[in-house]
């Protein structure tokens, strides 16, 4: 099992450690570092690494790595699944995960990772329960917690573990009650030179808001459930009415969570939503290069793209970029050689284009590789699979909710070679 | 932030001012709580205010006890005296109503890591496992792997494991996860015991709150579902099936626990059975979706995937296109999905590929794009149809002029030749344009191979390859040997202009050079050049065999247990557990897993067949040396078959152990030494039948017999010895006759040897060595014979052994291989030594059966069943080996049944062996 967790910076400073058995040496951490100094960057560190008598196995999110001692044969998945629930539980409480907010709220962090695990097994790691047990500080509580020296540990027990539905608490109550659904797409594609897709896949999610009263048991439906044929479920989702009508049937968890994440996979034709026309060349004789792109809608179903950005790193020989955009600003930074183009809207009457020289290091010869191009952007109000949800009902409570639902696609990693 | 006030402030002086707060009124108790609970710098401070912290335990309010709970677990260690004054609160709030309070009391118990109040805690935690209430039982179910962590042997004697065990058929699932999950970790650190021994009943059970439990319940359940073996294909489909629904999970983990299991027990399903074909449609997506995750989880999915790519290539064939490389992919990410890409390559998808694999060669990173080219080169191989596409994108690399690019083409472009000769060689002149950028010693050997491969078709080979030898002293040894070999077959296919290029290389070789593996090769080929062109011609020129695209493979018993570890370490490094340290405890676990695919179970199974060799892999035994490497070169001596007794052991083994047929037999073979003196079958004392060799020698005559246990064996040290046989005939060592036998006495080990000289001349300087054997045995001392030994004469000597020497494992496991020198020549011969010479003093567990005890085997127990006598031994060997047996012996019938358990099954056989011929003697 999770034997302790330390937390150390990009400059390799171990700034919180936390031991759920007995304690294991800091210098353990010199092994890790090691494998830091071997990779070019730190998202290239990697994650399991063995010492000889322990094993690291470490994330790296917010420009922190998260890295866990283990001294058995414990599935890794497990291990990282769980340090991503740590990431994302600290988010959740701090708003922001960073070294500082971390080191600020070190009371909470230490008492929210005791709550975590227990001797290394997972207790209570859904944010909801652990809400209950360690409330998350905020400005007034802070002023009140100083004035009455009252604390953040709740005075609760966590009576949710106790029900049936460990992931609700019980006694909610709401005077508005309401429930509201995300679909989010996330579109993954590779375009090669010439246009043609690659490969192109859709990431979907369905986040949910749900504030309801009591304990209502929630049915949603959907237009074209074929769509799903690859899914993964809160626990709370009913397997089997899934599998024999394909219909989402659960009891909410109280407030945030991800109800369902699902994958339209490769093989299924995929909506491509934008293009880019470009034309980047260097020349072999001259230190110059030329430098041109062009993005406009493709399949976007009448909706606008917006919120565009293009980012592309240029290979180390470029000096300098003397680029023209037609809408939009841009930035080069000639030390990292990352160009950065934030579009925003596109108008289809007007497509925007960026355009100019690039300098090169005189006496080079011409770059082998040619940047690959990055692509950001949003449609609201389309889920690009074509996914609608049918219907939401609510059973085991008399009032009546308000239901929202939105859809929404994005860019994943989207990438256009050239 | 108040938080960090109240430690950053925190100064000794104010120790008292906490100290007085501490001790006055509840509100501000809370506050000074918190402020101590808090793990810091500070921590001395806060130590110092563990009694007053201690007197706050005992409060009805719950935030209090929360906190000071939570300070008892960061400091206890530091004050285990103090920490007892909190026993008694503990063992209060254990019996408080409220189930919460009596869970958070159970868990901050186990988490004070203090041994000296473990003991008080076991009453306490022996109820609430009990507890009517999930809750406390399932958090008292961790709490028992805790204090198992702490006080092992206490928890055992406490009989917690057989409570835990119990939990396992609790009817709360959440109860059922916990118990699971810390079996688990406890039978992590006792790889013998069967703590999870799973029945169809329990297995039922497991599933039943696989549905119920959390995500990482869900995960302890499904790991301990994969160490399950059905009973038969039935069972398995029911279990497949109600594991299917886990692939949906949002975890990971949970996710890849399932696959394993459903791999696992697919391998019992009959692959005509449709649920086969839709249970292998389902387990595509989850795999795929596994890859959308964050990096680092792919990156063990990936690993895993790996794997089951090469275990069934039809999960994943169409879904080629999740495995394309993005360009800000983590490079340890990029890499895996290369390996994948290249083991999913099949002719359908091939043009993609590489298409790909071409995009990838001109990415930035080096390590990456080096990958890339050799991928193309492995699809090459792989497959055949594309064989000259890669080439074309090969050679279109190599117009690039990038330095890393080129060289990796010409290395995996040899590899391209060896597999299709004679098709793609007019590409040698491409090749050849780039010789003067290799400077890597791979590519430059790849590229002296193919010039010296295809030296008749590169009319300037010889100045191409004398180039190279202008700095033949400054290249590693790769190149010159690939120059040396390369030279020589430039010089068999063009003999007449290549003559002093020849004789300059191989005078470098063979003179220059202080390498021994370039020493040796440039001798064997001057030597074969010198004596016989046309042989040195079918040598060097050989047809070489085809290279195959399987070499990358992992070996199929390997992958069929790398199988059952899918989402463990093992399957990250795709190695067995056994291969990798398993923590700081060090336990050897799971050492010999079971080999098919369908039939393991992950639970380290220790015991041995009891019948005949195991033929699993060495455990304890080092595995098999280098022969070659073995300068003494024993092995290679004459041929001197091993004397009839040492062969008669060896069968004898075969049969029944008393089988007295064999005996008589045996005894005209031996020729007047009846060696099992055990007059054969019957348990009449056997008479004193000392071989005339053996007179004199010191050896407690081997007559006790099994129903004559206290007085059988003379001596009082000595273990049985067998009567001395020859060893080494007189014919066979130009007139020397050893013969010999081996003793154990007071620990140490001796070889008895008489020599005698049959020949008519006088010897002297005589001399002993021993080959590399299974035990390490080594002469103590060097072989004394004090004065020439003259015609007819014979010698006895006694020769110390120890158990220091370098260790080999042989076949048979108790072979010796013995060289003996004297001033004729040297002699080899071999002999089988019997095992209970090295049943060490201290393997003593009790003593009822002197007889065997004589030979160091001890009597545990001994008990009587439905009129049979069983006898429960243990012997351990000098290299720490226990072996635990069963003898059953039955009055009326002379046989009797033998049952070993060991952890190194290779030792078994030799074990019947000489309880045989302890027995029998």
């Amino acid at each position: 099992m999770i034997h302790s967790l330390f937390l150390i910076n990009s400059s390799g400073d171990i700034f919180l450690e936390k031991h759920w058995k007995s304690v294991v040496s800091r210098s353990v951490c010199d092994y890790f570092f090691e494998a830091q100094e071997r990779a070019s960057e730190a998202e290239n560190v990697p994650p399991v690494i063995p010492t000889p008598h322990h094993y690291l196995l470490s994330v790296y999110r917010h420009k922190i790595f998260f890295v866990a001692v283990i001294q058995s044969e414990v599935p890794p998945l497990f291990v990282i699944e769980f340090l991503h629930r740590v990431v994302d539980t600290f988010q959740d409480y701090f708003g922001v995960c960073s070294e500082v907010i971390i080191k600020d709220n070190v009371v909470v962090v230490y008492e929210v990772l005791e709550e975590m695990l227990d001797n290394g097994f997972p207790l209570a790691t859904e944010s909801n329960i652990l809400k209950e047990l360690i409330k998350p500080p905020t400005i007034l509580r802070t002023v009140v917690n100083t004035i009455t020296g009252s604390t953040n540990v709740g005075d609760q027990l966590p009576t949710g573990q106790l029900s049936v539905v460990p992931w609700r608490r019980t006694g909610v109550k709401y005077t508005n009650n309401e429930a509201y659904f995300d679909v989010i797409e996330e579109i993954d594609a590779i375009i090669d030179k010439s246009g043609s897709t690659i490969t192109a896949e859709i990431q979907g999610v369905i986040d949910a808001c749900v504030k309801l009263t009591g304990m209502p048991d929630l049915t949603l439906s959907f237009m074209n459930p074929r769509l799903l044929d690859d899914v993964s479920f809160h626990p709370c989702v009913r397997f089997k009415r899934w599998e024999s009508e394909r219909i989402l049937s659960f009891i909410p968890p109280d407030g945030n969570f991800r109800l369902l994440s699902y994958h339209v996979s490769a093989q299924n034709l995929v909506a491509i939503p934008v293009y880019v026309k470009h034309n980047i060349s260097f020349r072999d004789s001259s230190s110059l290069g030329r430098f041109e792109i062009t993005v406009g809608p493709k399949q976007t179903m009448g909706k606008t793209v917006e919120g565009v950005m293009v980012t592309s790193q240029m290979p180390k020989s470029v000096l300098n970029m003397t680029l023209t955009p037609s809408q939009g600003t841009h930035v080069f930074d000639p030390v990292t050689k990352l160009l950065s183009w934030d579009v925003g809207k596109i108008n289809p009457q007007k497509l925007p284009s960026l355009k100019g020289s690039v300098s090169l290091q005189a006496g080079t010869s011409k770059p082998d590789e040619n940047p690959t191009i990055n692509l950001q952007f949003k449609i609201q109000q389309l889920a690009i699979s074509g996914l609608k949800v049918n219907r939401l009902d609510m059973y085991g409570e008399k009032y009546k909710p308000f239901k929202g639902i939105k859809y929404m696609t994005k860019a994943g990693k989207f990438q256009v070679r050239t | 932030m108040t938080d960090s006030k109240y430690f950053t402030t925190t100064k000794k002086g104010e120790i008292f001012e906490l100290k007085a707060e501490l001790n006055s009124d509840k509100k501000e108790k809370k506050k000074e709580a918190r402020g101590c609970a808090r793990p810091s710098p500070s921590s001395l401070c806060s130590s110092a205010l563990f009694p007053d912290v201690v007197n706050c335990m005992q409060t009805d309010n719950l935030e209090l006890k929360k906190l000071v709970y939570l300070y008892l677990m960061n400091y206890a260690k530091s004050q285990p005296d103090m920490a007892i004054m909190a026993v008694n609160t503990f063992v209060k709030d254990c019996e408080d109503p409220n189930p919460l309070i009596r869970a958070l009391a159970v868990r901050t118990m186990g988490c004070i890591r203090v041994d000296k109040i473990t003991e008080y805690l076991c009453e306490p935690l022996r109820k609430c496992l009990k507890d009517e209430d999930p809750y406390v039982r399932k958090t008292a179910a961790v709490c028992v792997a805790k204090l198992h962590d702490i006080n092992a042997q206490l928890v055992e004697d406490q009989g917690f494991l057989d409570t835990l065990k119990d939990l396992i058929s609790d009817s709360n699932p959440m109860v059922v996860a916990n118990a699971v999950a810390a079996l688990s970790e406890i039978a992590e650190s006792h790889p013998s015991s069967n703590l999870l021994d799973l029945n169809p009943q329990s297995i039922n059970k497991l599933l039943t709150a696989l549905n119920e439990c959390t995500e990482w319940g869900q995960i302890f359940i499904l790991d301990c579902l994969a160490n399950y073996m059905p009973k038969d294909d039935r069972e398995a489909q029911s279990i497949c099936e109600r594991v299917t629904p886990r692939l949906s999970h949002a975890n990971s983990a949970v996710v890849l626990s399932a696959v394993k299991v459903l791999m696992k027990f697919m391998e019992m399903l009959s692959k005509d059975l449709d649920y086969y074909g839709t249970l292998l449609k389902k387990l595509a997506p989850p795999l795929v979706t596994l890859l959308s995750a964050e990096p680092e989880l792919q990156y063990v999915a990936l690993r895993n995937i790996n794997l089951i790519v090469q275990k069934r290539p039809e999960i994943l064939k169409h879904e080629m296109k999740v495995f394309f490389v993005k360009y800000n992919d983590p490079i340890y990410v990029k890499l895996e999905k290369l390996d994948i890409m290249i083991r999913l390559a099949s002719q359908a998808n091939i043009a993609q590929v590489l298409a790909e694999l071409k995009e990838y060669a001109t990415e930035v990173d080096v390590d990456f794009v080096r990958k890339a080219v050799r991928a193309i080169g492995r699809c090459a191989i792989k497959v055949e149809q594309s064989a000259e596409r890669c080439v074309s994108t090969l050679l279109d690399l190599i117009q690039t002029k990038v330095n890393y690019v080129v060289q990796e083409a010409i290395v995996v472009i040899k590899d391209i030749f060896r597999k299709y000769p004679n098709k793609y060689e007019s590409v040698i002149a491409t090749l050849c344009e780039n010789l003067d950028s290799l400077d890597e010693p791979e590519a430059r050997a790849a590229m002296i191979w193919i010039v010296g491969e295809y030296a008749e078709r590169i009319d300037n080979a010889d100045e191409l390859l004398e180039s190279f030898l202008e700095g033949f002293h400054d290249e590693s040894t790769q190149v010159q040997l690939q120059l040396l070999t390369a030279i020589v077959k430039l010089f068999l296919k063009k003999p007449t202009e290549t003559q002093e290029l020849v004789q300059q290389v191989l005078s470098l070789a063979t003179q220059d050079s202080d390498n021994p593996d370039l020493r040796d090769r440039g001798y064997i080929y001057w030597r074969l050049l010198s004596t016989d062109p046309v042989a040195a011609k079918e040598v060097v020129l050989a047809e070489k065999p085809l290279i195959s695209e399987e070499t990358d493979l992992i070996e199929p018993t390997l992958l069929d247990e790398l199988i059952c570890y899918i989402g463990t370490l093992a399957s990250v490094y795709h190695k067995p557990p056994s291969a990798f340290v398993e923590g700081s405890r060090g336990v050897v676990h799971k050492n010999l897993p079971p080999r098919t695919g369908s039939s393991e179970s992950a639970e380290s199974p220790d015991t041995a067949p009891s019948g005949g060799p195991a033929a699993d892999q060495p455990s304890v035994i080092p595995t098999q040396g280098d022969l070659l490497g073995d300068l003494l070169n024993l092995d290679l001596g004459p041929p001197v078959s091993g004397p009839p007794v040492a062969t008669s052991f060896v069968q004898m083994g075969a049969v029944d152990l008393l089988g007295g047929g064999l005996d008589s037999l045996l005894r005209s073979d031996v020729g007047g030494s009846p060696a099992m003196g055990g007059s054969g079958g019957s348990f009449t004392p056997a008479p004193s039948t000392t071989a005339p060799t053996n007179v004199g020698a010191p050896l407690g005559s081997g007559l006790g017999d099994l129903f004559d246990l206290t007085g059988g064996v003379g001596t009082l040290s000595g273990s049985y010895v067998a009567p001395k046989t020859v060893w080494l005939p007189a014919m066979k060592a130009k007139g020397l006759e050893i013969s010999g036998t081996f003793s154990r006495q007071v620990g140490s080990i001796s070889m008895d040897l008489v020599l005698t000289n049959k020949a008519l001349q006088v010897m002297s300087d005589f001399a002993i060595q021993f080959n590399r054997n299974s035990f390490g045995l080594a002469p103590a001392a060097p072989l004394q014979v004090h004065a020439p030994l003259a015609p007819n004469q014979s010698v006895e000597i006694s020769l110390p052994l120890n158990t220091v020497g370098s260790v080999m494992k042989m076949e048979p496991l108790n072979n010796l291989q013995v060289a003996v020198k004297n001033n004729i020549d040297v002699f080899y011969f071999s002999t089988l030594y019997p095992l209970h010479i090295l049943f060490v003093e201290d393997g003593k567990m009790d003593a009822v059966s002197s007889k065997l005890q004589g030979s160091n085997i001890f009597t545990i127990a001994k008990r009587n069943v439905e009129g049979q006598d069983m006898l429960y031994q243990s012997l351990k060997l000098t290299n720490g080996i226990w072996v635990l047996a069963e003898l059953r012996i039955q009055p009326s019938n002379p046989s009797f049944t033998l049952s070993l358990k060991c952890r190194a099954p290779e030792v078994s056989q030799y074990i019947y062996q000489a309880y045989e011929t302890i027995l029998k003697n």
